[in-house]
């Protein structure tokens, strides 16, 4: 299979990047990674600098590859980039593979970009106070299953970013609204309800954040399918907190 | 130098309680002057650091991950074992602790292994006060399910995600302790080596993956958690980063090397489709619950598999264990999916490979029952393979998984180096030569939350509060030697790159010290493995410079490190004459092909000291002491 790659070469966070063009030809069958990995190799034979890109578990779970493939997020699947194959491609077909692109997330080396931000709003307040050693018997909490499978939902985000990239604004509202539902879906994460959404959103718009204007293409390009209701909670989270409280 | 497990005296069931009152404590306005570093933010590193940054003590946390959220333990599926008995079918503490002994097939001590069982229901507690969505049932309670080898209920489970949720509570302790101010958190950054001061750990030299500066840090003691070594094979079910870098660097200080040659072969994973291939994929063992192992019992058979009738249908481990069935251990499974691909009966274009079947499950259940239990297995074998597993079987082979060998360590999970620790799967760990699914999550969060706590108090109350400074000749020492390591990497230019090398040790590997081994065939890859590094250091090819994001040089120091750590698990498999767990020596077997133990000779943890580049290593030996439990043959028939 023949296909031109266009990818984004930035030796450094201000370097200023350009698109560079590859000629490849490649089985069918490997992943989109498979592919980078194969093309590497070639690079460095030539003697050339290989591309760099993050990635680690390549089973879809930890969040970590992150290409914006032909202007979606991920490419053309709902998927991570990791768990794209290359038979969703056409020979001769012309791929062009650059960095998420936001504000918060800046560019690092090529395609890699730093998404520190997320773990900062994770420490704004995305935690339950427990200490080590003083809970109580597990199963003296009881949560309706179906309250659990919808904490669950919420506690599948894999913090990949894809929400941000897809944004227009490049918001995270997806992602945080995510961190606070599954929360505050469950009596454990009662207690800190309030104090939690404002302190996360706070940083949220710390670190530069878009705002969010409800056109849902985070949702639909998120690889496990956060929803569209977990920015809804948010808001609701936020503005019962704000009319309460005093804290931040 | 003897080793000392420190294995407290007394009764199996009150060891712990015994050792936890008799271990020294410091006092709590004395622990802010104690400065601890944990390496490695996985299950192991964050639930440490969270603990310990909780007690008091001033924790520095390093991860070369952008985030501790993606440290491997997120892709661990399956679930965690918990001698909870909320199922009412017989589990106890004493169970665990026994099925744990007899599936490592008695090489792990009873006295840690009874520990592990008995905090095990705290970890559960301590998970759901975090918030881990587990799996519950329509009265609010948590369900369990029954899990490779073990004839209770006693699995905790977030669907097919146990790892990431596990992962999440972690990381969102350590990230409370991070805004505290009690954990500085460094992401992107690698540990290199180990200094030593006086013949204790006193530090870790760095690298900033993003700049490439070399770092000091100085403390009074180092944890390292940086999980297991499986990538040594090159293709392995372990996410692309891990490596043995800091556990191997830390050897060569002096702590010894427990049981190299222990490694998991898992047996569902989809199989090596081609040379490209840069990793495999695990499907979570909970799928031999409703599925049934097959292949052809005509070896050639290439008719597709719903053409095969059921009479000519081998169900292989149902027919050899009856009363397990496909249950059987992890090793069981996948030595007799490798024998049947031995014989030609191999399924797929590769020939390596046996199906996995929900034909009968879902006639049974239905596709929607099914699909509610596996959904997510099955979508992510239909991604990857474009094939439908509701429609037709799942190719399966083992693959590697998981390094049971590791650091060892005594009772309080120290190493041979004073104050240095090994947590998780970095430790020679309390799995044996084989370890039970859904043990290791138990594991690394037991060393977390429940062991370190405790354990690092006795050593830092001997040790005065003293720090030692960076600017210490023994951090300019190690400093300077990882310098220079670093700049002959990037000096030698040779011709093959970084990977070749990567993927002809792990061919050695697979091939001789995989699934079975013997003596001739260990032989020969001890002299490849040789020969390998002499041309590593002459002819790798590493470019770009080290003052900047570099990954092939980060993957050339860790390649170099498997190498060296390959030798090390040859050596380690030829001395152990028999065959254990994991461990399968073709020489010693029953006549009916199963592992044959000489509990007579070989009843030891192997633990190696290093002797200097290219010296043979120095074997010591612990004996395994079995007081409660009796030593019997494995039986799964
Ligand atoms: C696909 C898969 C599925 C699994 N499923 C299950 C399951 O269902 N149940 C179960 O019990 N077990 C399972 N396991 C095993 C289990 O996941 C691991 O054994 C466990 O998570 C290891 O945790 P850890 O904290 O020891 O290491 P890891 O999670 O691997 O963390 C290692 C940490 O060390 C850091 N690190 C490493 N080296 C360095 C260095 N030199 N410098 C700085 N940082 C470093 C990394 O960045 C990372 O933060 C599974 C394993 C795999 C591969
Ligand atoms: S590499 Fe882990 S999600 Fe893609």
């Amino acid at each position: 299979m023949k296909l031109t790659l266009k990818i984004w070469r930035q030796k450094h966070a201000n370097d200023k990047g350009k698109l560079v063009d590859y000629n490849v030809d490649i089985n069918p069958e490997m992943s989109f990674l498979e592919m980078l990995d194969d093309l590497n190799e070639k690079l460095a034979e030539r003697g050339e600098e290989p591309i760099a890109f993050d990635h680690d578990c390549r089973e879809g779970i930890c969040g970590t590859c992150n290409l914006y493939i032909n202007g979606r997020p991920h490419g053309p699947i709902r998927t991570t980039t990791c768990q794209l194959h290359m038979r969703h491609f056409h020979e001769g077909e012309s791929i062009v593979i650059e960095p998420w692109r936001a504000r918060s997330f800046p560019v690092v080396k090529d395609l890699i970009v730093d998404r520190s931000a997320f773990d900062r709003i994770v420490q704004a307040g995305g935690y339950i106070s427990v200490n080590t050693g003083s809970a109580p018997d597990a199963n003296e909490i009881p949560i309706p299953k179906q309250i659990a499978d919808e904490a669950f939902n919420s506690a599948a985000c894999i913090a990949c970013g894809a929400c941000v990239a897809a944004c227009k604004n490049a918001s995270a509202m997806l992602f945080v609204g995510a961190q606070i539902s599954k929360f505050a879906l469950v009596p454990q994460g009662k207690a800190e309800k309030k104090i939690r959404a404002e302190k996360m959103v706070a940083q949220m718009d710390a670190e530069g954040f878009g705002a969010c204007t409800n056109t849902g293409a985070c949702s639909a390009e998120c690889p496990v399918e956060i929803s569209m209701t977990n920015i809804a909670r948010l808001n609701r989270e936020y503005i019962g907190a704000k009319l309460t409280s005093d804290n931040v | 130098m003897k080793l000392d497990a420190k294995i407290p005296e007394g009764p199996l069931a009150e060891k712990w309680t015994k050792h936890k009152f008799n271990l020294k404590l410091v006092n709590p306005a004395n622990k802010r002057k104690y400065d601890i570093i944990v390496v490695g933010t996985g299950l192991a590193g964050a639930s440490a650091a969270a603990s310990l940054a909780e007690l008091g003590y001033n924790v520095k946390a390093f991860t070369f991950h952008d985030s501790p959220r993606r440290a491997h333990s997120i892709a661990a599926q399956g679930g965690i074992n918990a001698a909870k008995n909320y199922q009412n079918d017989g589990d106890s503490v004493y169970r665990l602790f026994y099925d744990t002994v007899k599936g490592g097939d008695y090489r792990a001590r009873e006295g840690n292994v009874y520990r592990l069982a008995e905090v095990s229901v705290n970890i559960i507690d301590q998970c759901v006060a975090q918030g881990v969505p587990f799996a519950r049932e329509y009265g609010g309670l948590l369900a369990n399910r029954s899990f490779g080898g073990a004839q209770v209920s006693r699995t905790f489970y977030a669907r097919g995600q146990t790892g990431q949720q596990l992962l999440l509570g972690a990381y969102s302790a350590m990230s409370r302790q991070v805004a505290n101010g009690k954990i500085k958190l460094y992401t992107r950054t690698e540990m290199l080596d180990l200094v030593m001061v006086d013949g204790r750990a006193r530090g870790i030299i760095t690298r900033n993956l993003i700049t490439g500066q070399i770092e000091k840090h100085s403390g009074h003691a180092v944890l390292l958690c940086t999980g297991g070594y499986g990538n040594v094979f090159y293709l392995s079910t372990n996410a692309m980063g891990c490596n043995v870098t800091a556990a191997w660097r830390a050897h060569k200080k002096g702590a010894f090397f427990g049981n190299p040659c222990f490694t998991q072969i898992h047996p569902t994973c989809i199989p090596v489709s081609g040379e490209y291939q840069s990793k495999l994929t695990l499907m979570s063992e909970s799928l031999r619950n409703d599925g049934r192992v097959w292949v052809p019992k005509k070896a050639g058979d290439t008719r597709k598999p719903e053409d095969i009738p059921e009479a000519e249908r081998d169900y292989f481990l149902e027919r050899r264990y009856p009363s397990f069935g496909n249950l059987v251990p992890r090793d069981v499974a996948s030595r007799n999916a490798k024998y049947v691909c031995d014989e030609g009966r191999g399924v797929g274009n590769t020939k390596m490979a046996v199906y996995l079947d929900f034909a009968d499950a879902i006639k049974r259940d239905s596709e929607k029952v099914i699909s509610a239990k596996y959904g997510n297995l099955f979508d992510m074998y239909e991604k990857i393979t474009g094939e439908n597993p509701y429609k037709t079987p799942m190719r399966i082979y083992p693959a590697v998984h998981y390094t049971m060998g590791g650091l060892w360590v005594d009772y309080n999970l120290m190493t041979t180096i004073p104050g240095c620790y090994a947590l998780g799967e970095a430790n020679f760990s309390d799995h044996g030569a084989n370890r039970l699914g859904a043990s290791a999550l138990m594991q690394g969060l037991a060393d977390g939350y429940f062991v370190i706590p405790y354990t690092i108090g006795d050593y830092l109350a001997t040790l005065p509060a003293a720090k030692v400074d960076t600017t210490h000749a023994a951090f300019t020492e190690a400093e300077k030697a990882v310098i220079d390591s670093i700049k002959r990497l990037l000096s030698i230019n040779g011709t093959k790159t970084v990977d070749q090398f990567h993927k002809e040790l792990g061919k050695i590997m697979w091939d001789y010290c995989g699934m079975s081994r013997h003596a001739e065939g260990l032989k020969g890859a001890k002299a490849k493995i040789r020969a390998l590094k002499e041309e590593f250091w002459q002819n790798v090819k590493v470019l770009g410079v080290n003052e900047e994001l570099n990954q092939t040089l980060e993957k050339a120091s860790r390649v170099a490190d498997f190498i060296e750590l390959g030798e090390l698990m040859v050596e380690d498999a030829l001395q152990r004459n028999e065959s254990c767990g994991g461990h399968f020596r073709e020489e010693f077997q029953t006549e009916d092909g199963e592992a044959k133990r000489d509990d007579a000779n070989y009843a030891y943890v192997a633990a190696w000291e290093y002797k200097g580049y290219n010296q043979p290593e120095e074997l010591h030996k612990e004996d395994l002491i079995f007081e409660n439990v009796k030593l019997t043959q494995r039986s799964y028939k």
